[in-house]
């Protein structure tokens, strides 16, 4: 049950960037173009789904537990570090650069694009670079 | 305008059953990020949700008009892997993407979320203008 539910919250979520328009690197760029011809309808999936989910959340953090399991897992953190902050910056440059998010990215794996896979192809690479160097440096506490 | 409300809502609605029923911030970079993370123990709900997600690409493949998947034709196969490099580096470093810190986080009003919202979309801004120029668009 909790598998197919999982499941299903994902397809749901990929319907959602479908219709949206998420999926259309076009509308992406276009949001981003601010100095061009500007495309708002970003702006109002991010309000749709906040304003969903910003009600939801509260009415869900009621509850002592999630149904399936014994406990919120919520982020913790509340520093703004140089991590936060190097890691939004370089990730807005890539979104802006192609037009693709990851949640976007992978959905559209299903066009069948050669470019979609080369950009989740190096998005992979990118994450396990990631890794990588975390597992090598950062736990050091040298960043 | 009204697709894009609908699709945002669509979102919310499956972000908020993931905390319902599993307690989870439904962030794409953070579920992708910690399933390849050799040391994460607890891969099989981001397996389903993966799994979900490409369904519901299947899905729109065949059920939704072929543009659903329109790609900028201006942009080459070299710019998508420089810009896949950067979308994966900096969403895993700065704990985070459009959806864990652009829809989850701001709907829990984390100063974070918003702090790293308004800087991946300042830096996307500045990218896209960047990349107009280097095309010699202006």
């Amino acid at each position: 049950m909790k598998a197919l539910i999982t499941f299903f919250a994902g397809v749901l979520f990929a319907l959602g960037l479908g219709i949206s328009g998420m999926t259309q690197p076009h509308i992406v760029r276009g949001f981003h173009d601010v100095t061009g011809q500007w495309d708002y309808r970003l702006l109002g999936v991010m309000v749709g789904a906040i304003v969903v989910h910003a009600i939801a959340y509260r009415i869900i953090l009621r509850r002592k537990s999630p149904i399936f399991e014994t406990s919120f897992y919520l982020p913790t953190k509340k520093d703004l570090d140089r991590r936060l902050v190097g890691g939004a910056i370089i990730f807005g440059l890539g979104w802006g650069w192609a037009g693709i998010c990851p949640g976007p990215g992978i959905v559209a794996l299903l066009s069948g694009d050669v470019r979609f896979f080369l950009f989740i192809f190096a998005l992979i690479t990118g994450m396990l670079t990631f890794h990588h160097i975390e597992r090598k440096f950062f736990r050091q506490g040298s960043l | 305008m009204i697709n894009a409300i609908v699709g945002g809502s669509l979102i919310g609605i499956a972000a908020s059953m993931m905390l319902l029923f599993n307690g989870k911030i439904t962030g794409i970079s953070g579920i992708l990020g910690s399933f390849l993370n050799p040391e994460i123990k607890d891969r099989n709900w981001r397996i389903y949700f993966l799994l979900g997600l490409l369904s519901g690409g299947l899905l729109l493949r065949y059920y939704a008009q072929p543009e659903v998947f329109s790609i900028l034709t201006e942009v080459t196969r070299f710019d998508y892997i420089i810009a896949g490099f950067l979308v994966g580096f900096g969403t895993l470093l700065g704990s985070g993407c459009t959806s864990g810190h652009g829809v989850c986080g701001i709907s829990r009003f984390s100063t974070r979320s918003l702090v790293a919202t308004g800087l991946f979309i300042s830096s996307g801004i500045f990218s896209a203008y960047i990349f107009r120029i280097f095309r010699g668009e202006f």
